[in-house]
């Protein structure tokens, strides 16, 4: 899960870790009143998103005139911001974060996530700060830093010491940043976070530390027992389908293709979607149902599916196993009658009881196609919606 | 032949009086693996089907010896089941639970590294997943949630990070009268136990594996990794395919662990540093069986068998 800036930067706050004084608003007169309050010689004017590359977009917005602040936020509150993640709708902005501007000295790279290969924490650093960070990875690898902590242990000075002299940081801000490190260590493993990211950390002229940009995601796994981090969730930033799909417990992730997929496990759903390109259309969505594929599952996904106005045909690939073919059959059958399918349909059953199941949905006198292989299947609908 | 588990091994479950632990266990049984035993707090001393019930894993395994548990316990205490299992001396802990928290797993990762099993010394303790199918040695031993009859004894050794994929590619393979000498779902989460250069290590050695099947998927780099000691250390002949050539970049697809991020963990970069490494990648899945058939062909041209 995903969080704006701003509430990144109150949890920051929490933890202790310096964030510029600043506040979310919604409105003209919020910020108005705010501006008033902050009294500061620059004003910083961000756009609350979730997508990055808000900064190109024209999302953040510098001025040292007071007055300007409300000028800045009537022209961004309401404006649709296109970013290179929003995808070419783009995000409509609800929230400005106003802040106060940094007298910065140097900027500065740190992030923590998780080693997949040993398991571990591990803090990311860099003097290639407010540069993205992928960028600095690709040309000069050799400026990123790294600390792999053993968790049995957690978080010690020494690894904050270690970085802070790498870094080749000042002797006033080694020991801010060995703090700061400690509670960034701290909030990701309380708070079940899966990647911290301040790009830019930065040291300002009166030698402060200060986290200018906040990105916190969340393990989905841990939200359940933290709930003041569930809490945090905007459903504005998401897909209306997939808010309805994860409701159902379904698994799904729209695309821009032509066909919508629902198959059974996370592998071979993806699979499905690829043997579609290969086929030569595109897939309109991930579609995940689960082990069970039930009627009431297969139901839902229809009707989430024939949401997406997109769709031009359904193809429906599932490997039973534990669960036999003819139930899925049947609830397909049952779910086709009450979910009006105006579009192509293809069904490729396979694993238990496969052949019976297919016989069934051949003599429904259902508008479908039964293939026997994903191939098959793939090719199938492929060939329907371009007919 | 086959890889760490056979007709002779003997498994307990954590879990074993839940819904989905019973009707796993049941299932196992009767694929023929040697249920020894169950785990429930708070059920100790009872039965499942005749098979003992035990409060913790320390008293199975005083009373019943297994050499593997698998465990259904409920994701919010799955990683305090795997630590108990290893602090047992369980050599073999196959977790299935799907929704661990990572930081659960990033302590239990942790809390097994570098200890041994109470049977044998020299053997340091392996976690298989967790959010996998589990693995299966055809015709011998099931430890999982996959359908046992897809499945066929043979000298195909099969790793994935899915579980139907894998059934998939399995039974591609059965059909084509390809058996396997042993399957094993890696699982979907981004921190698990055993990675694939761990199996890929296994296959290499184990002398009935004649070919390998590799699925892998975005995410990660542990495809890159595999793709490195199959260059140095993996003569037999290894077909791979790697899920999600269409996944956007920054979701989620299904699995904790399959997510592009930061343009790191693409199908493509994956695909192209295993071809490098001389693996043969299929772009389509529904052709892993005919691969491996092809492979093996040459194979047996290239060097006939000496056995």
């Amino acid at each position: 899960m995903n969080i704006h800036e701003f509430q990144a930067k109150q949890l920051f706050t929490q933890f202790n870790i310096p964030v510029p004084r600043g506040k979310a608003v919604a409105t003209v007169e919020e910020t108005k009143a705010w501006a008033d309050q902050l009294q500061s010689s620059v004003y910083v004017v961000k756009a609350q998103i979730h997508a990055g590359g808000r900064g190109k977009a024209g999302g953040v917005k510098l001025t040292k005139e007071r007055a300007q602040v409300e000028t800045l936020a009537k022209e961004l509150l309401g404006k649709v911001l296109v970013t290179h993640q929003t995808g070419p709708e783009g995000r409509k902005l609800k929230r400005l974060l106003i802040e106060e501007g940094a007298d910065i000295a140097s900027e500065l790279y740190v992030s923590l996530l998780v080693d997949r290969f040993s398991g571990w924490p591990v803090f990311i650093a860099s003097r290639a700060g407010g540069m993205e960070i992928e960028e600095v990875a690709a040309h000069s690898p050799e400026k990123i830093l790294k600390a792999l902590i053993d968790p049995s242990a957690g978080y010690q000075a020494f690894h904050g010491r270690m970085l802070a002299y790498r870094l080749g940081l000042a002797k006033e801000i080694i020991g801010l940043f060995v703090l700061m490190l400690g509670n960034l260590y701290r909030l990701f493993m309380e708070k079940g976070a899966s990647v911290v990211e301040i790009n830019p950390l930065v040291v300002t002229r009166d030698q402060k530390l200060i986290a200018l940009d906040a990105k916190v995601t969340f393990d989905d796994n841990s939200l359940y027992r933290n709930d003041d981090i569930k809490a945090l969730r905007d459903l504005d930033e998401e897909d209306p389908l997939e808010i309805q799909a994860s409701q159902y417990g379904l698994n799904y992730v729209k695309l821009d293709g032509a066909i919508g997929c629902m198959v059974n496990g996370a592998g071979l759903a993806m699979a499905t979607m690829d043997t579609i390109k290969l086929a030569g259309s595109f897939p309109a969505n991930f579609l995940d149902v689960g082990g069970g594929a039930s009627k009431e599952t297969v139901k839902q996904a229809f009707t989430i599916l024939m949401s997406d106005r997109n769709v031009k045909g359904v193809f429906i690939n599932i490997f039973g196993g534990i669960v036999r073919c003819e139930r899925i059959a049947g609830g397909v059958m049952d779910a086709a009658k009450e979910v009006a399918i105006k579009v192509p349909l293809v069904v490729r059953l396979e694993g238990t009881n496969a052949e019976e199941a297919r016989q069934m949905l051949a003599e429904s006198g259902l508008n479908l196609i039964v293939a026997r292989t994903m191939w098959e299947g793939a090719q199938k609908i492929v060939s329907l919606i371009q007919s | 032949m086959s890889i760490l588990v056979n007709k002779n091994t003997k498994v307990v479950v954590q879990g074993i009086t839940g819904k989905e632990g019973s009707f796993h266990a049941a299932a196992c049984r009767e694929y023929g693996t040697k249920i020894v035993g169950g785990v429930t707090p708070g059920k100790g001393g009872t039965a499942f089907e005749g098979v003992p019930v035990f409060n913790t894993v320390s008293e199975a395994v005083e009373a019943v010896k297994p050499d593997v548990s698998m465990i259904f316990v409920p994701p919010a205490f799955a990683a305090d089941a795997i630590m108990e299992a290893a602090d047992a001396g369980i050599g073999l802990i196959v977790c299935i639970t799907e929704g661990i928290p990572l930081a659960d797993m990033i302590r239990a990762k942790r809390f097994i590294a570098g200890k041994t099993a109470s049977d044998n010394g020299k053997r340091t303790i392996r976690l298989i997943g967790p959010n996998c199918p589990g693995i299966i040695t055809p015709e011998e031993c099931k430890i999982g949630i996959m359908p046992g009859f897809i499945h066929k004894k043979g000298s195909v050794g099969v790793v994935s990070r899915s579980g139907t994929l894998t059934y998939e590619a399995v039974w591609q393979l059965t059909e084509l009268s390809l058996g396997q000498s042993t399957c094993i779902g890696i699982g979907g989460d981004p921190v698990n136990g055993t990675n694939f250069t761990d199996v890929l290590e296994l296959f290499q050695k184990d002398r009935n594996t004649e070919a390998i099947v590799m699925i892998g998927e975005i995410g990660g780099d542990a495809e890159e990794r595999a793709a490195d000691y199959i260059k140095s250390h993996v003569t037999k002949p290894v077909v791979g395919f790697i899920a999600g050539v269409t996944a956007p970049p920054g979701r989620r697809m299904g699995h904790a662990g399959a997510i592009i991020s930061g343009g790191k963990g693409t199908a493509a970069q994956k695909i192209a540093t295993l071809e490098e490494a001389g693996v043969k990648v299929v772009r389509n899945p529904a052709v892993i069986g005919e691969a491996v058939k092809s492979v093996l062909k040459k194979e047996k041209i290239r060097k006939p068998r000496k056995r």
